[in-house]
């Protein structure tokens, strides 16, 4: 594609695709939609956090209770 | 910088809230823009706008307030329109009927410049985006660069093979550009 070409699908693409009048700002307020966004990704990392603990603990136990299952657990980690 | 922006760039990396909706409301319309630049519907802008300053927030502790939140936003936002390119339909086209204020059309038949569109929303989407903001948009190479986190020459590379392309397609559909 030389020079020409190129200039001439610049000028076609523009007319297929006008540039978008993007001065005005959004029409509606995104601040509450943003608020949304956090208030939903809030509760799962503590979610997770809680059940990391619960399980960590279940493990604790078993390995106190049950010492022989060391290398059970070892072999599927 | 004055010394309040600073403080509220600083606190927003610590994750204060009220200096995050600070920094919303000065750039929300310039990052709304560039991502209406990009995906050409203003309500999926709007929703994307969210979806971006969400991503922010999350990506807070990697700002850095000596290089200036827009650009970082404005890179932020490019990659949440890329992955909304990244999933629609490849043969959707962009919208072509956005208020713009220079609409030329000048002598292209409307069916021509709806084949163009539909061939320009084939493309891959990385070339899509480049070809958008430095060709349609006309936006600086620097500015497109720093946005989609690659260099001005690649940037220009994006853009020839993004018209190489088109121009295969349209040939192959009997258009001679």
């Amino acid at each position: 594609m030389n020079l020409h070409e190129d200039e001439r699908m610049k000028k076609l693409l523009r007319q297929a695709l006008p540039p978008v009048a993007s001065g005005d700002g959004p029409e509606h307020n995104l601040w509450p939609a943003v608020l949304r966004r956090l208030d939903k990704e809030q509760p799962a990392p503590v979610a997770w956090l809680w059940l990391d603990w619960a399980l960590a603990g279940a493990l604790l136990l078993v390995v106190a209770a049950f010492p022989a299952s060391i290398p059970v657990f070892l072999y599927y980690l | 910088m004055p010394d309040a922006a600073n403080c509220t760039m600083e606190r927003f990396r610590q994750g204060d809230l009220d200096a995050f909706e600070t920094l919303f409301h000065q750039h929300r319309r310039a990052v709304y823009g560039w991502i209406l630049r990009i995906v050409r519907d203003a309500a999926e802008a709007e929703d994307l706008t969210a979806e971006a300053f969400w991503r922010i927030y999350r990506a807070r502790t990697r700002f850095d307030p000596g290089r200036g939140f827009e650009p970082w936003a404005r890179r932020i936002a490019t990659r949440a329109a890329l992955d909304w390119l990244r999933a629609r339909r490849p043969e959707t086209a962009l919208a072509a009927d956005l208020p713009a204020p220079a609409a030329g059309d000048a002598g292209v038949a409307a069916e021509i410049r709806q084949k163009i569109a539909q061939a320009f929303a084939r493309l891959p989407p990385k070339l899509r985006i480049a070809a958008l903001l430095a060709v349609v948009e006309e936006q600086p190479h620097k500015e497109v660069a720093e946005a989609l986190g690659v260099s001005v020459p690649a940037v220009k590379v994006r853009v020839f093979r993004a018209l190489r392309m088109l121009r295969k397609d349209l040939v192959a559909q009997g258009i001679t550009p």
